[in-house]
């Protein structure tokens, strides 16, 4: 084993654990951190199953976004769904044989990285060009779109351009898994890519990428309305509610 | 007429373009001690307040779910930035939804963040200092609470929580706002936010019981504290002696005669609004509430009915329940609190009340949807009841009636501009400038189908339409109550 990829072997299983547990500890935080009172935004769905469509119909068409912005919808779903498709084709590194549906996917995968780099494309151009978002903007957010191009572009090279010992990427990343390393391919461009996608893993959870998790836990998306017919109280609040106060 | 450029109407709706500062001030008035230690404050700026400051924020990081996911949440992705009334009337960018919550979030990240301990600069991360207290101070009120910006958030995030926590925030190291803090002040003194004495209330509900008298020859009743009726009515006290407030008051006096409902007004509850919410206080609100509570027990009531009110519905069908429940003693038949909508809806739709629609025909209408009550609350048994419930109850007393345009009305509905605890001379220009995309609305149907007025089931509405149509060319007269229009319409039996 070489050095290369030794240091690549324990940044990835680094990166893994920061991914893991600091996400995981966010989840928790989201989770037990009291909603004390009844905030959907109306009109808001009178059940529970209500209310895991109106989740569902943000998370997978970002409703309240197509409402709100034809252009940041356009290029936000673009980008993730390609995200979803690519990430799903790339099931089939850590897979062995891979599975029937991966191998189907394989040509849509490797087509819809064009769509996520049109997609962040877009983002990043109107963050820039236009007035409102770009005042809004920090470093970060601009670094956040470069380092997901650098991702897509360093990707969408190896699939299409310069390709490289892909057996050999398959073995490296199998032997993460089974802890059995193997040497991982020396290309430039898959440095790069795996690189920033440690560089990404690492600063999910410390970054506005906690969205994810985080739409999950808005109370004025998650929550029923039946505050008349059913009393919702936060635990510190019953405190309040014992004699002498 | 002003001290500022009224904003003049835009030929078709183009997104300002940014003029920073424009609406840099010292903000509204700061709140006397007396009143910031009413309500369990320190009376004054405390000293070391940078820490107390950031010992709130965690605090309500610790206890409020929305407040810390919304802190972490926002992509800036922009999709909010052309949606507060109070951005496209001042173009100031901090009056853009994720700019104002920006001035909490850069601090909440520099303490609360690894990213922003370490990394300021980069997510723009930044010192508690007195320049960025002053920006929250007059930035926090600048937004109404209205909810708006939260309906067009891909994570639905709310501003008005985030306003709220910095309200809460400043109150908790003396520095407060006089207008909300005062009028709480009040409520806990005398039992309203106008500070009428019992004996005030009582003249004023017997001078309009002989004002209905003389108008109709039909005695129809006001009654104050009475022990043991079906009803009590919690409304909001500028229902006492506001126009068109009162109007309003004085139809649902009418829809109760007419039902043969008893009812009763509290003079210890003489208040449906509570201010408390506008301050992100948890527990002032509840002491507010509670006294509902108190009342309804007192007067071994069986339901209770709240007056035309935006955010007081906003507490009552939201929170009350939370704050001041379990309602347990009172008739399960009725959901509690019931709004006098649909109360009056209901008796409608049974053919109870007889109406005469011609008596409102000298007027065409439209509808404001309050935003509490469009975006926080419902009415009836299906969503989007708020919408409907008290349109069916205009149609069903008027001929003429109009909606604004479609993406004015209902969930999208533009803030009065007065609403959040703004509706206060010393934020004159703020709320004139804010009105702006709710006149254009109002321009639109007066245009194209002949509006004269426009109804509105919310006392801030109806004071914050009161002063600034003037400002628009429009007639200060031109907005109504609801139950102004039922008043009008309802035939009152003659006494038996
Ligand atoms: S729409 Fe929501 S996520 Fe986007 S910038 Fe505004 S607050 Fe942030
Ligand atoms: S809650 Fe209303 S007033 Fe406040 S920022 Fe959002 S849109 Fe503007």
């Amino acid at each position: 084993m070489d050095f290369i990829s030794v240091v690549y072997a324990l940044l990835f299983y680094l990166a893994s654990v920061i991914f893991v547990v600091f996400v995981a500890r966010k989840i928790y935080q989201y989770a037990t951190v009291p909603a004390p009172l009844k905030i959907p935004t109306m009109p808001a769905p009178l059940t529970t199953s209500g209310v895991a469509l109106r989740l569902a119909r943000e998370v997978v068409f970002f409703e309240s976004l197509f409402r709100s912005n034809k252009w940041i919808w356009l290029f936000g779903w673009m980008f993730h769904l390609a995200l979803l498709v690519v990430l799903l084709r790339h099931l089939r590194y850590f897979i062995d044989p891979v599975w029937m549906w991966v191998a189907l996917i394989q040509p849509f995968g490797k087509y819809a990285s064009f769509f996520m780099l049109i997609g962040l494309a877009g983002l990043l151009a109107r963050r820039i060009v236009v007035e409102r978002i770009r005042y809004i903007s920090n470093p970060s957010d601009y670094l956040m779109l470069l380092l997901l191009l650098l991702i897509g572009m360093s990707g969408t090279m190896l699939t299409f351009v310069l390709h490289t010992d892909i057996v050999q990427l398959k073995a490296f990343t199998l032997g993460l898994l089974y802890f059995d390393w193997q040497p991982l391919p020396k290309d430039p461009a898959v440095l790069v890519h795996l690189g920033a996608v440690i560089v990404l893993m690492i600063i999910f959870p410390f970054s506005k990428l906690l969205h994810a998790p985080g739409i999950f836990f808005s109370p004025s998306r998650n929550q029923v309305d039946n505050a008349r017919e059913k009393r919702h109280i936060a635990e510190w609040a019953t405190k309040l509610e014992t004699p002498n106060n | 007429m002003a001290a500022f450029d009224v904003p003049p109407f835009r030929p078709y709706p183009i997104i300002p373009e940014l003029k920073p500062d424009a609406m840099k001030k010292d903000g509204p008035f700061i709140a006397k001690p007396d009143h910031q230690e009413a309500l369990g404050f320190p009376g004054k700026l405390v000293d070391n307040w940078q820490e107390k400051a950031i010992e709130k924020m965690g605090d309500l990081l610790k206890r409020f779910r929305s407040f810390q996911v919304y802190m972490d949440a926002c992509v800036k992705c922009g999709a909010c930035t052309d949606k507060c009334h109070y951005f496209i009337g001042t173009s100031d960018p901090k009056n853009m939804p994720v700019a104002r919550q920006d001035l909490l979030r850069q601090v909440y990240r520099r303490y609360f963040t690894f990213a922003g301990k370490y990394f300021p600069k980069l997510v723009g991360a930044k010192d508690l200092t007195r320049e960025i207290l002053d920006e929250w101070y007059n930035y926090y009120h600048q937004c109404s609470q209205c909810r708006r910006c939260s309906v067009f958030c891909p994570y639905g995030i709310d501003t008005a929580e985030i306003s709220m926590a910095a309200r809460e925030i400043m109150d908790s190291i003396g520095h407060g706002q006089k207008y909300c803090n005062e009028i709480i002040a009040k409520v806990y003194k005398i039992g309203n936010n106008l500070g009428l004495p019992e004996p005030a209330l009582r003249d004023t509900l017997e001078g309009l019981e002989e004002d209905i008298l003389d108008a109709t020859g039909v005695a129809v009743r006001l009654p104050i504290d009475e022990e043991g009726v079906d009803v009590l009515l919690v409304t909001p006290s500028a229902d006492f002696f506001a126009e068109p407030h009162v109007d309003g008051l004085v139809g649902y006096a009418k829809v109760f005669h007419q039902a043969g409902i008893s009812w009763t007004i509290s003079s210890y509850a003489s208040e449906a609004a509570n201010f408390s919410m506008f301050i992100g206080s948890y527990e002032n609100m509840r002491k507010i509430a509670l006294r509902i509570r108190q009342a309804a027990i007192d007067l071994k009531v069986k339901r209770i009915v709240f007056g035309e009110c935006g955010h007081a519905w906003r507490v009552a069908y939201s929170f009350l329940n939370t704050l001041a429940g379990p309602f347990d003693f009172l008739d399960p038949k009725y959901p509690v609190p019931q709004h006098i909508c649909e109360l009056t809806y209901d008796l409608i739709q049974r053919g109870a009340l007889k109406l005469d629609k011609t008596a409102n025909d000298h007027m065409k209408l439209t509808f404001h949807d309050s935003c509490n009550v469009a975006r926080a609350t419902r009415m009836g048994s299906m969503p989007g009841g708020q919408f409907v419930i008290p349109r069916e109850v205009i149609k069903a007393v008027c001929n003429h009636y109009y909606d604004m345009p479609s993406d004015t009305i209902h969930d999208g509905t533009f803030c009065c501009g007065g609403g959040g605890g703004l509706l206060t001379d010393d934020l004159m220009e703020v709320r004139v400038k804010g009105a702006l995309p709710r006149m254009e609305a109002l321009k639109q149907v007066t245009d194209d189908h002949g509006v004269t007025h426009m109804a509105a089931i919310c006392a801030i509405c109806k004071s914050q339409f009161t002063k600034v149509l003037p400002y628009y060319g429009f007639r200060m007269d031109q907005i109504v109550s609801v139950h102004q229009l039922v008043s009008n319409a309802i035939v009152l039996s003659p006494p038996e």
